[in-house]
């Protein structure tokens, strides 16, 4: 039973790794914090299902649309909202993210219906996984794979590729960064791009099985990216991964053991990730791998 | 500026006779528009004052709303009650908000900026897993009727006359909300012009300077976060009596960004700003409501064809908190502002500047 929560809670973990992750490095590139990731994550979402749904059209074409429709309107709001508040103050421009997102997000569950929700069809449908006691479902352990595999892509990239170097270089200090000739506001949209990328294929496995499809609740588990980000440190790439990892793995225990835990209320599992959030921001202002400001006074 | 105090005159005679002048309807909005002024001033106090960003003051809208509710009703068979006189329920679910807010506060003061902004989002979500495993308190998810203040609207069913004005429910609630909109205004100039208020801009516009020059600054940011919560708490009693039912899914993420789009969008930590824009979301849906047969592309009612009007207040308010921070991040209160001083030196910006590095 815990071996199957686990690796339940690794594969949701690693779904809000990817989230955490688009909302980290736009948050080290800039300083501003993306309140309109969960918007594109229902956008990719809703292209991916859309797509996926028409008849005679390879998943993976499907795929590659909603990724290019969420990249492409990260990249717009980028180059038409973020950069013309460049030097602004940094809470103005997450504010004016919110804005984005209640656009973005009310336009989605507009299309879809409040209480409606978007079927997709994917090639793992409900089909499960049986290895002696184990059951599990390959959408699952889809979602666990591709993750993985884009996570280590992007580490990768971010170690060896110049892209990569600079992206580094502008969060660990932006003035020499600057100096060196590496320009900030290249890699500012790069890190929209990667940001919307990430997202649409983290809402790909956020609406396949055991979820009907593109929901309106979708947002709310998109939000749950933002403890994961904050557990690990806003600043962290490492920590967007381990945050991302804690989160869904407390998720999913604690809907396995939903019937032990009754006197904590029902849908306990939903709120214990902000539980987790404020536990560790107690201890630690800045989260588990974030840097922290010190000042003496 | 004699000419400015007249047209206030003007203006504050037209709201005070407001309801011998102006039909249901838009007593109303008026109704709406203040009791979402008193939540809006308690988060431009904290967001445009102190610089610290809240996505939980919903959480803290609830506890007012709910804590009136739960206090001043009667027990009944599927919603607890304490039956409390409404004048007392209404005060006590302030301090419960006050409560709420001074345990927080030792992560609030400790945070900076944006982490304070998510941390607080686990508030909002504790709350509605609160609310919806409480079913004593808040009735179940249709919601439960509010108790009404004494003389103001208990006697709903019998019509009276005031000075030949058919005396209803909007009518009876005008003068009680105007009394708390009022008082909460009074009080939030009081602060803003205290020495408490300077330090809170300080704290604001350079964090390390004011704790430099001696300001407490975690001392003064939990203040802050404590009495913005304490105006949530009333926004939410008003909320609670002007909207008559409470359902426990209204105190959602979505009710916090719409306050912060009411600051925002007012001008942040202005407070003639905080009022106007709370007037502009919380009228903005049953306004297009009502016109949405004169306005092209809005569906005439449920069913048709169009975008529904709540779903047309939220794009106007989301685009309008996007042009504003853009074009005027002054919002209204700048726009006001900027018209008959035209060489004035323009406003610094009422949020921190990036102290980033």
């Amino acid at each position: 039973m815990l071996i199957q929560l686990s690796l339940g809670g690794l594969s949701l973990g690693a779904v809000y790794a990817l989230l955490a992750l688009g909302f980290v490095v736009v948050f080290r590139s800039s300083g501003v914090v993306n309140f309109a990731h969960p918007a594109l994550l229902m956008i990719g979402a809703y292209v991916i299902a859309r797509v996926s749904t028409g008849a005679g059209r390879p998943f993976a074409l499907a795929v590659l649309a909603g990724v290019l429709a969420a990249t492409a309107v990260a990249l717009v709001v980028q180059r038409f909202l973020v950069r013309p508040m460049a030097g602004r103050s940094l809470i103005a421009i997450s504010i004016m993210t919110l804005g984005v997102d209640t656009i973005g997000q009310t336009e989605i569950i507009r299309r879809i219906g409040v209480d409606g929700y978007l079927p997709i069809a994917d090639p793992w449908g409900d089909r499960v996984f049986r290895a002696g006691d184990l059951v599990f479902p390959q959408s699952r352990l889809a979602a666990l794979g591709a993750a993985a595999l884009v996570i280590a892509a992007f580490l990768l990239w971010l170690r060896y590729s110049s892209w990569g170097v600079a992206m580094r270089a502008v969060a660990d200090d932006p003035q020499t960064a600057a100096l060196m000739g590496i320009r900030r506001t290249t890699v500012t949209a790069l890190a929209w791009i990667l940001a919307g990328m990430l997202a649409a294929v983290a809402g790909l496995f956020l609406i396949t099985f055991p979820s009907p499809g593109l929901q309106p609740v979708s947002a709310a588990a998109a939000l749950r990216a933002f403890p994961a980000a904050i557990i690990g440190g806003l600043d962290s790439i490492g920590g967007a991964i381990v945050g991302g990892l804690i989160v869904g793995i407390a998720e999913s225990v604690a809907q396995g053991y939903a019937e032990d835990l009754a006197f904590l209320g029902h849908g306990f599992h939903s709120v214990i990730p902000y539980l987790v959030m404020l536990a560790v921001l107690l201890v630690r202002p800045a989260g588990l791998f974030g840097t922290k400001e010190l000042h003496r006074v | 500026m004699s000419r400015r105090r007249l047209v206030l005159a003007a203006a504050a005679l037209v709201v005070a006779a407001a309801p011998f002048l102006i039909d249901s309807f838009w007593l109303q909005q008026g109704l709406f528009a203040m009791a979402a002024a008193v939540g809006a001033l308690g988060l431009t106090l904290l967001l445009g004052q102190a610089g610290q960003l809240s996505l939980g003051h919903s959480f803290f809208l609830a506890i007012g709303a709910y804590g009136y509710t739960f206090l001043a009703a009667d027990a009944g068979p599927r919603a607890g009650g304490l039956a409390l006189p409404p004048f007392l329920a209404a005060l006590l679910a302030v301090l419960l908000a006050g409560l709420a807010g001074l345990v927080f506060s030792p992560i609030a003061a400790r945070l900076r900026g944006i982490y304070l902004g998510i941390a607080t989002l686990g508030l909002v979500f504790l709350g509605q897993h609160i609310l919806a495993n409480a079913p004593r308190l808040t009735g179940g998810d249709n919601g439960r009727s509010v108790p009404p203040l004494p003389g103001f609207g208990a006697d709903a069913g019998s019509t009276q006359y005031l000075l030949n004005v058919e005396w209803g429910r909007e009518q009876k609630l005008w003068y009680p909300l105007l009394a708390g909109t009022v008082l909460a205004y009074l009080i939030f100039r009081a602060i803003t012009r205290s020495h408490l208020g300077r330090a809170l801009r300080a704290v604001r516009d350079r964090e390390l300077m004011a704790g430099i020059v001696g300001v407490p600054v975690t001392r003064f940011k939990a203040y802050a976060f404590l009495i913005s919560s304490m105006y949530a708490g009333l926004g939410g009693v008003l909320l609670a009596l002007v909207f008559r039912r409470v359902v426990p899914e209204t105190f959602g993420i979505a009710l916090s960004i719409e306050y912060l789009a009411m600051v925002v969008i007012g001008g942040l930590g202005i407070a003639g700003g905080a009022i106007a824009g709370a007037a502009f979301v919380a009228c903005l849906p049953p306004v297009l409501e009502r016109y949405s047969g004169l306005l092209p592309g809005l569906a005439a009612g449920p069913g048709d064809a169009g975008i529904s009007a709540p779903v047309a207040g939220k794009f106007i308010y989301g685009a309008a908190v996007i042009a504003v921070l853009l074009l005027e991040p002054a919002g209204l209160a700048g726009l006001a502002r900027r018209r008959p001083r035209r060489n004035a030196p323009s406003a610094t910006e009422p949020i921190p500047t990036g102290t980033r590095k």
